[in-house]
């Protein structure tokens, strides 16, 4: 499938700032499910920094904007080709070793109804069981936007029952590490679909390390795996973590972001 | 416990020590306060009163200076040399690869989960291997002595082992107070680490760099305890003291503000944690780190001593592996010993540590400054229970050792001289070269008996010295 993306994170001050500096993970990764078309990121007034690729396998780009600036636009551009591969990340080159992602985070952290709801889960083998645990997280927590916020807790959305795609991601990692999976949180795109699901286009989920298949992407918030509608950009233990911009800006200003996503199905 | 006196054996003086003996014994008791008081006075001037890392404690405390040198012989010093150059290259062999293939413990030879489940292990480096493969660039390995031929290493130090300041102001106090010793005595000079120190930094300087490196030391700044100490090695060294808010990223360089304009930094010798370095990256409420850096140290556009994720090196669980790295990446056998170390996480450790608790030395396995641990020989019945209930409650938290009979040195206490138990850190550079400076920071504890030597559980130092022949 052919996927554009067009998304642009505005950056509002009330007060100008300087020395700006942002790090990005906005670029698909490199795996048989994507195909890189065409891809650009740009920004205001910015100039482009370092580059590497991590240990994770995610491209990090490095911005530095001198300013003083009183807003700042991130733009994303581009198409990938995607293939389905049902949710396994086939041929990406990473070194961090999968047991680096069974460890805790705040938003991760495990409590007793988490515990309970990872025991609820049962499966054949371990990939049965991570689709299990998938599918109780889809069960605990319903999508209903506005009622978290960024610093949710997996335990407190689950306590909320309710819940975002971040919400869902972290609940999953959180159940699939009691359970001694390693699981990560993976940021990205997913194309709207027919019924107008487009709110979710800058979307999270969650990989779960499943041995003879490496990681497998597991979807909660739309009970499904990753398909050829999804982008995928980067990971980490958590959504800070895997943030697709970290930045932050000189000056006792107040921010205002404004994000506008949109993923169409494009024709080729 | 019999303990070993470093001077006497019997009543004999053992050689290292012979000299010593005429200038304590022709020392007059007046003129032995009113050095002691001088000594004082001179620590006091120069501002020296910083808590050794980690320690805590009252950061504007003096610590207590003994007088008493602390000597070992050239040819103790030879093995100690030896065997601590073998383990920090040993060290820094692990470390690159933990974060490249992991061959150690795809050998099976050391649990992975020790290391990649430790906070420690800094995912965001993996894959990357720093300049001359080298992640920690000043190891102090902590050292103590339980007889004449026997050393043993208690823990390493690869992040940023601070008290190199007091080895450098003991000896130059020393040497202003009792001059003759050092012309009677022919002592090996510690006065050339900043020197060592500087060129190991500068040699690890960035393939992107051309010319002279710029080499600069980032401290958290004047409240942190350690302050004294960054701020006499950059003197020393002839480099910039900077804070955070003096660095900034911008393109593919950190660059330094100066008058002049903007300076391009290539090797930060930073005395602040991973957490706190980069915003961006790690702590994203750091005040003290520069945004960005991380970024441009992936893709090696600067230098960072220690490199980030070095402490996964010297964690007291993964210590107990230490003498099996020295055999997986050298092929050698250890040259100084681990202390025989139980691991309470292991059930059947976890058994006998519970058995013979009270002979035992118990450790938090992330703590560090003596604090939250037990000395069994010298805790009361109480406070063996209380810890056995912890132990109980979280074992994996844990590790014990047997209670060493620590080595004494003869130590001017208010009776006069007694002996007093001490340990050793020395500081080994690592660079395109390893190189350590003959001498070290001998910690005493001044409490007649007390086996902890931490300047907050009222610990004092020593000049060290190491004889040329």
């Amino acid at each position: 499938m052919r996927l554009t993306v067009d998304h642009v994170t505005r950056y509002a001050y009330d007060h100008p700032v300087r020395s700006v500096v942002q790090s990005h993970r906005l670029s698909p990764s490199v795996f048989a499910g994507q195909k890189v078309i065409d891809w650009e990121v740009t920004v205001t007034g910015g100039v482009k920094g370092a580059q590497h690729r991590d240990g994770a396998g995610d491209l990090v780009q490095g911005w530095t904007i001198a300013g003083p600036v009183s807003e700042i636009a991130v733009a994303v551009r581009g198409t990938v080709e995607t293939t389905d591969l049902a949710g396994v990340l086939r041929g990406h080159r990473e070194t961090v070793p999968p047991d680096c992602y069974l460890r805790e985070t705040t938003p991760t952290r495990a409590d007793v109804a988490l515990v309970t709801l990872a025991r609820s889960a049962s499966g054949e083998d371990l990939l049965q069981l991570a689709h299990a645990l998938s599918a109780a997280v889809s069960d605990a927590i319903a999508y209903r936007p506005g009622v978290t916020h960024a610093h949710t807790t997996a335990a407190e959305a689950l306590a909320l029952g309710e819940g975002v795609c971040q919400d869902h991601a972290h609940a999953l990692i959180a159940v699939a590490r009691i359970r001694g999976i390693p699981a990560r949180y993976v940021s990205g795109y997913l194309s709207a679909s027919a019924d107008g699901s487009a709110h979710e286009a800058a979307h999270a989920w969650a990989e779960l390390h499943v041995p003879g298949l490496g990681w497998v992407g597991f979807d909660p918030a739309n009970r499904a795996c990753p398909d050829d509608r999804y982008i995928r950009l980067g990971s980490g233990f958590d959504a800070q973590d895997a943030a697709p911009i970290r930045g932050i800006a000189r000056g006792a200003a107040v921010e205002v972001m404004d994000v506008t996503v949109a993923v169409l199905q494009t024709a080729q | 416990m019999a303990q070993f006196n470093e001077m006497f054996q019997g009543t004999e003086v053992r050689a290292p020590y012979a000299r010593l003996q005429d200038w304590v014994a022709t020392m007059p008791e007046e003129l032995r306060s009113l050095k002691q008081a001088e000594a004082e006075a001179l620590f006091r001037r120069i501002g020296i009163t910083f808590a050794v890392y980690g320690e805590g404690g009252d950061p504007d405390r003096l610590i207590p200076f003994d007088m008493f040198p602390r000597v070992f012989s050239a040819m103790e010093w030879a093995k100690l040399e030896r065997g601590i150059k073998q383990r920090a290259q040993a060290l820094n062999a692990f470390l690159v690869d933990v974060y490249g293939r992991g061959e150690i413990i795809r050998a099976g030879r050391i649990p992975g989960r020790l290391v990649y489940q430790n906070e420690a292990y800094e995912k965001a480096v993996a894959g990357f291997v720093p300049p001359k493969g080298v992640y920690s660039h000043i190891v102090g390995v902590d050292i103590v002595r339980t007889g004449p031929d026997q050393f043993y290493v208690l823990e390493d130090n690869c992040r940023t082992p601070s008290g190199v300041s007091y080895m450098l102001e003991s000896r130059e106090i020393m040497m202003r107070m009792f001059p003759h010793l050092f012309r009677e005595n022919r002592i090996e000079p510690v006065d050339t680490y900043s020197e060592k120190l500087r060129r190991t930094l500068a040699s690890v300087a960035p393939a992107k760099c051309a010319g002279e490196p710029t080499v600069v030391i980032l401290t958290p700044g004047h409240f942190n305890s350690a302050y004294y100490e960054h701020s006499l090695l950059a003197d020393l060294m002839g480099v910039e003291l900077v804070e955070g808010q003096d660095l900034f990223v911008e393109g593919e360089c950190v660059w330094m503000r100066t008058t002049e304009g903007p300076k391009r930094v290539d090797v930060i010798y930073r005395r602040i944690d991973d957490a706190f370095l980069d915003p961006l990256c790690f702590r994203p409420d750091s005040m003290l780190g520069i945004p960005g850096l991380m970024d441009v140290y992936r893709s090696g556009g600067v230098s960072i001593c220690s490199a980030p994720g070095a402490g996964v090196a010297d964690d007291k669980a993964v210590y107990t592996y230490v003498p099996d790295m020295i055999r997986f990446y050298l092929g050698e056998e250890p040259i100084l010993q681990n202390v025989p170390t139980w691991q309470c996480g292991r059930p059947n450790d976890l058994a006998q540590v519970l058995d013979k608790l009270p002979d035992l030395v118990v450790k938090e396995v992330h703590g560090s400054g003596g604090y939250g641990m037990l000395v069994g020989p010298k805790a009361s019945r109480d406070e063996i229970d209380r810890f056995r209930a912890k132990l109980i409650e979280d074992p994996g938290n844990y590790i014990a050792q047997p209670a060493l009979a620590l080595s004494t040195v003869p130590t001017f206490v208010e009776e006069g001289i007694a002996p007093r138990h001490v340990d050793l850190r020395p500081y080994c550079l690592v660079g395109e070269r390893i190189e350590l400076v003959p001498g070290g920071l001998t910690r005493v504890a001044l409490t007649e008996g007390s086996l902890v030597v931490n300047s907050s559980q009222g610990g004092g130092v020593k000049d060290t010295w190491v004889l040329a022949e």
